[in-house]
């Protein structure tokens, strides 16, 4: 078990003033036993961050080490990680077994041992009838399995996991998830998880760090990043269908978007180019007479629990989520909204950061 | 497109007949002229039956028994050294083509892509280019009528060596980052993972490069001036001596009724990974 902390790290690639920079500075303290995710969209560098924890990637500037040893300089192999791929880089010719012990066997641990511990392995991942098949014979939920056992029997410090639900269909996903949490419980080793897709972010992480274009937009609990979220990036990242935004100026209890002046049920935080933003399913729908603020409803989507209800808002599309038991508008119809005082989040138009 | 028609499966039938009757009647006048005397088969017509000679004409050609107006070198001998050169000029093609595949592939060194150039380069080059100066050093280095003059100078393969790399191409990255993890140094990663993920295209590379040993002709007709290092295909050639003189033809042909086998053997025996190995596509 070790913490990991990551001190401004860099990533370039090339030399020179042609160099291409992809990580701008990453900083993060992830403490001992800790499940951090890393979520993005693509391109953001959070495989490239991985992957310079694992020793895949050279590090371009600054530092990174594992419970308190700087590993800027060492091998992969020595550093007390293990990875599991997004494609699971199995070994093909070699049976499961093999698979999972060949990182013991180079490392000269002694038969009997590698193969109580691979018994074990599969033992918590229901492997154990399959130790002699070779991955070509074996599921994709199956496969991934391995990969993971194959983490899990080297006993390290630090699990990295690439993407590695990808590849699963959506139900095995689900399933996969809930496993990898209640074996990171088990286990108890500090974690690092990189995906793209939000629902596995928020229902694995402890701790999230959302990036985007090389840059960690939000490092925080998912309760936090959801709750008040630290950029417009993130706002509009996490959360699905994402927060609303309203780009408008501010004036007091006023915000003008678009040619329509929406009372605030509080005053701006301050006067000016603003971001305004409402989570769908905070829009407060309300069958009241109370002025509000006033949606043209386009469309309705049914999603079973919920409906959707898209609309504009002045100029600025706008949805709303409201439960699928109620009798919702028709398109067309204009509705009143009045969201909560401490359901609005504001941000900068230029430095896009929330302002409290 | 499979037509089903009486007259397309006689049509078919008769060329893949014919094909078959082309192919395999010289064969067929060979054998037989190997197991007659040498005075039946000189006579016209020529016998199309086997003869009785069978036994006889083998064993002599084997242990070059029976004296004729041609070289008389006994065929077990030459049946050895073309086995010899054989493998070790398929087996040490492969070895030397896998690592210089692995080298190109996997290290980042100075003039990468040059010797990759120059490898590639010299694939167009056969050997009958280059024969008179690899002839000149081999004989410097005294290495004629030796096991390594015959080799030696045909085991660079660039054929091989780009085959190779294609394939290690085609290995994902992450295969090899996971034996990185795993603690695997590079010749640790050669040799339990690249290689046995190889070992269709070895198995196909080394049925090619067998029979290409073993037909080798030009090369060690200049190599070899001793009875002793004659391969099997020379010897046939010396069987036959210029001039009017009654060739011994049983034997000769009996001599290439023997040399024909250890190649179909080979074919025969390694069909399957043969096959394998030049379609295979799973990784």
């Amino acid at each position: 078990m070790a913490a990991i902390s990551l001190r401004n790290v860099v990533k370039r690639y090339g030399l020179g003033p042609k160099a291409n920079q992809v990580i701008h500075g990453v900083n993060a303290e992830i403490t001992d036993g800790e499940f951090v995710v890393i979520v993005g969209p693509s391109g953001c560098g959070k495989s490239t961050l991985l992957r310079m924890v694992a020793g895949l990637e050279e590090i371009s500037g600054g530092e990174i080490s594992i419970g308190g040893r700087v590993v800027n300089d060492i091998e992969p192999s020595e550093r007390d990680i293990a990875m599991v791929f997004q494609n699971y880089a199995l070994y093909p010719h070699m049976s499961v077994f093999d698979n999972m012990a060949y990182g013991l066997k180079i490392a000269k641990v002694p038969a009997e041992q590698i193969k109580a511990r691979v018994d074990k392995a599969a033992k918590i991942l229901e492997l154990g009838l399959l130790l002699a098949r070779k991955p070509r014979e074996l599921s994709g939920g199956q496969r991934q399995r391995v990969a993971m056992g194959r983490a899990i029997v080297r006993e390290p410090r630090v699990f990295l996991f690439d993407e590695p639900l990808s590849n699963l269909d959506a139900k095995l996903r689900a399933a996969t998830r809930l496993e990898i949490r209640k074996l990171h419980a088990e286990l108890g080793v500090t974690s690092l998880f990189v995906t793209h897709d939000q629902v596995e972010a928020m229902t694995l992480a402890q701790r999230m760090i959302v990036m985007n274009a090389g840059r960690m937009e939000q490092f925080g609990a998912p309760e936090e990043v959801y709750a008040r979220p630290a950029t417009i990036f993130v706002a509009g990242f996490i959360g699905s269908p994402p927060m609303n935004l309203l780009t408008g100026r501010a004036d007091g209890s006023r915000f003008v978007v678009g040619g329509q002046s929406l009372m605030l049920p509080c005053a701006a935080p301050r006067a000016g180019e603003l971001i305004l933003g409402v989570r769908p399913e905070h829009g407060g729908l309300e069958a009241t007479d109370r002025p509000g603020w006033t949606m043209q409803v386009e469309m309705i989507e049914m999603l079973g629990a919920e409906r959707l209800v898209h609309g504009r808002i002045g100029d600025a599309p706008f949805t709303l989520r409201i439960d699928g038991t109620l009798a919702p508008p028709k398109a067309g119809e204009q509705v009143t909204l009045h969201p909560a005082p401490a359901h609005l989040h504001w941000f900068d138009r230029q430095t896009q950061a929330r302002i409290e | 497109m499979v037509e089903r028609h009486p007259w397309l499966t006689f049509l078919t039938h008769a060329v893949l007949l014919l094909g078959v009757a082309i192919v395999a009647f010289p064969v067929y006048v060979t054998f037989v002229a190997s197991t007659h005397t040498a005075e039946e088969i000189v006579q016209t017509p020529m016998p199309l039956l086997p003869g009785n000679q069978f036994w006889h004409n083998y064993a002599a050609a084997l242990t070059g028994s029976e004296h004729g107006p041609g070289s008389s070198a006994p065929v077990g001998r030459m049946m050895w050294v073309s086995l010899v050169s054989a493998l070790v000029i398929s087996l040490g093609k492969i070895a030397i083509s896998l690592l210089s595949a692995f080298a190109i592939v996997y290290f980042r060194f100075p003039f990468r892509r040059f010797f990759f150039w120059a490898i590639f380069v010299t694939l167009m080059l056969p050997v009958e280019v280059r024969i008179f100066p690899t002839y000149k050093v081999v004989s410097d280095l005294h290495m004629l009528n030796t096991y390594a003059g015959l080799t030696i100078p045909l085991i660079a393969s660039a054929t091989a060596t780009f085959l190779f790399r294609q394939f290690f191409m085609t290995v994902p990255d992450e295969l090899v980052e996971a034996a990185r993890v795993d603690g695997a140094g590079p010749m640790r990663f050669f040799k339990d993972i690249l290689v046995p993920l190889s070992a269709t295209s070895i198995a196909a590379l080394f049925v090619i490069q067998f029979i290409y040993g073993w037909n080798q002709y030009l090369w060690p007709l200049l190599a070899t001036t001793d009875e002793n290092m004659y391969p099997v295909v020379i010897g046939i050639k010396r069987m036959i001596s210029g001039g009017d003189a009654a060739q011994q033809w049983n034997l000769v042909m009996a001599t290439a009724m023997l040399a024909m086998i250890p190649p179909a053997l080979v074919v025969m025996l390694m069909q399957k990974w043969f096959v394998k190995g030049l379609v295979d596509t799973e990784k």
